[in-house]
């Protein structure tokens, strides 16, 4: 048996496939002679098996250096924008970093590792073939921790795609809501990469109106974002000229109230829930217009992905999932049969499966995690508070909202509208608009479990 | 305080709290020119809940999602308390 062929993002990127491009607010870039160009000064052959951290702002310049970096360095550790500077060190010695691409070289000077600035695109020849299978380094989203370093290969990452095959009509032309240094805007990117299609990306702080007009303007068929991101779209009346072919949502719990939104807003318009993760890779699409999936999926199915439930959680065995969390210390990504718990807690009703909420009582806030505890540490710090409890109240507006029951300390009357103001003044100095509760209720006291400890119903 | 008075009262306060400068409110405005974001609506509606005792948005089945300061009111106000 000869050795498998490696393959790269760059393979995909063939010359024929004419008019190709990948876009954002500022500026848009041919993708069909994209590998006669460099955005790393023509010094790619440094990076040569190293261990790259790729920190630049803006996601069009990463995503061009992914596929000038995949083929050629060992691994490459995806840094989005907002990862807490606190763990950066941490996630650094994690990944073995030895080599740092970005667009603000000073920043990191006194890391005391090699530094590549990025430039911008001048004529450079990258190599034609993979030197090695670069690993993608993926962090797990938002908890109040370091999040963890997760390893994905490109075929991994890829799997979903290859199997949908290419779409029978012209190239897509793909959007998403997503930065692509996170799972479910990567999966967007490859997507257009690899489907011979174009890219439109997100501008942070764009106006949701600007935003659609310039997907409309581009001509996007296909475009993907968290049923949080496609209520704001609904909200904000910018829909009307739009009409995508392929509509999907991801990331949260897709409710049947903004599926049907979503038919009723792009009629024309195929639209599908997918289930993925950092962790566990792309598990299903289902594209039946209605919420949960067909109980039939559980199983193995036929593009082997495998799924079971175990203790109430989606468990997803399948050659998407991550390889492994990297770093010291770190736990196994999957039990001794290769399965990843997803933590995502479903039911049966009737023939179908429906999520119910992520396991240990995070609170998903639109897509952003929270955990209950970082809010309570600040509410509690105030003199005048015994105790207080977090929790998620289910919103239609983004899917959950945080409030807090607050028990005051002696002495202290409910009725005291500065102690109000004060706690949440307070969290606001101290915490992500959306961990500040949007409610919060004095009560009496707070129910215990038998072991002493807050009782969370809605874990 | 009418229902509308109380809805305006607390898009005030929240506004206050997010620092958003509001427009100058009438039924014609589309919610997403009153500068809140989707958080913003989300604290504004569990509030209105506690304070009417109803949420229009999540008792509808036939859930659709107001455009404008009056479909908003209006959705508040066709709700029986």
């Amino acid at each position: 048996m000869s050795p498998r062929e490696i393959f790269c993002l760059r393979d995909y990127l063939r010359p024929e496939l004419k008019g190709r491009t990948v876009s954002d607010a500022r500026q848009t870039v041919s993708l069909t002679d994209i590998l006669e160009y460099s955005c790393l000064g023509g010094r790619l052959g440094e990076l040569s098996g190293r261990s790259v951290l790729l920190a630049v702002a803006d996601q069009l310049t990463s995503g061009l250096a992914m596929i000038e970096i995949d083929g050629v360095a060992r691994r490459m550790l995806l840094c989005p924008p907002d990862v807490n500077a606190d763990h950066i060190k941490t996630l650094m010695e994690d990944a073995d970093i030895d080599a740092i691409v970005t667009d603000i070289p000073s920043h990191w000077s006194a890391a005391g590792i090699d530094l590549l600035g990025v430039r911008s695109l001048e004529r450079s020849t990258l190599p034609a073939k993979a030197a090695q299978a670069t690993e993608w380094l993926m962090l797990t989203s938002g908890t109040s921790g370091v999040p963890k370093v997760v390893r994905h290969t490109l075929e991994g990452l890829t799997g979903a795609i290859v199997a949908d095959g290419p779409t029978r009509d012209a190239p897509p032309v793909w959007a998403t809501f997503y930065d692509i240094r996170r799972y479910g805007g990567l999966q967007i990117f490859l997507r257009a990469v690899i489907g011979g299609g174009s890219m439109v990306l997100s501008q942070p702080g764009e106006p949701i109106a600007d935003h659609v007009a310039r997907l409309h303007m581009v001509g996007v068929t296909h475009i993907s974002g968290t049923p949080s991101h496609w209520r704001r779209l609904l909200m904000s009346r910018a829909a009307s000229e739009f009409a995508p072919s392929y509509v999907r949502l991801s990331g949260e719990i897709a409710d049947q109230a903004v599926l049907d939104a979503l038919s009723r807003a792009f009629p024309g318009a195929s639209i599908g829930h997918a289930y993925a993760s950092t962790e566990a890779g792309v598990g299903f699409a289902v594209n039946d217009g209605l919420e949960g999936f067909p109980a039939g999926m559980i199983g193995k199915s036929r593009n082997g992905v495998e799924m079971k439930i175990e203790e109430g959680s989606l468990r997803i065995r399948s050659a998407r999932t991550a390889d492994a969390y990297v770093g010291r210390n770190v736990a196994a990504l999957t039990d001794d049969d290769g399965f990843v718990d997803t933590g995502d807690m479903i039911e049966l009703r009737g023939h179908r499966y429906y999520f119910v909420g992520r396991r240990g009582g995070i609170i998903n806030i639109g897509g952003l995690k929270v955990h209950p505890e970082e809010i309570e540490a600040v509410i509690n710090r105030q003199a005048e508070v015994r105790m207080s409890r977090a929790k998620s109240r289910r919103s239609p507006i983004t899917g959950a909202i945080v409030v807090a029951d607050v028990v005051l300390a002696d002495n202290y009357s409910a009725g005291n509208a500065e102690i109000r103001e004060r706690i949440l003044a307070d969290c606001r100095a101290s915490l992500a608009p959306h961990k500040v509760p949007a409610v919060i209720k004095f009560v009496a006291s707070l129910e215990l479990t038998a072991a002493g400890k807050l009782a969370r119903h809605d874990a | 305080m009418s229902v509308r008075l109380k809805i305006m009262a607390a898009m005030r306060q929240i506004a206050n709290e997010q620092q958003v400068t509001l427009p100058p409110i009438d039924d014609d405005l589309s919610l997403h020119e009153t500068g809140f974001d989707s958080l913003g609506f989300a604290i504004l509606v569990a509030r209105l809940e506690d304070d009417l005792g109803v949420d229009p948005f999540t008792i509808s089945d036939d859930a659709t999602f107001p455009l404008t300061i009056g479909d908003f009111v209006k959705a508040y106000e066709n709700v029986p308390a």
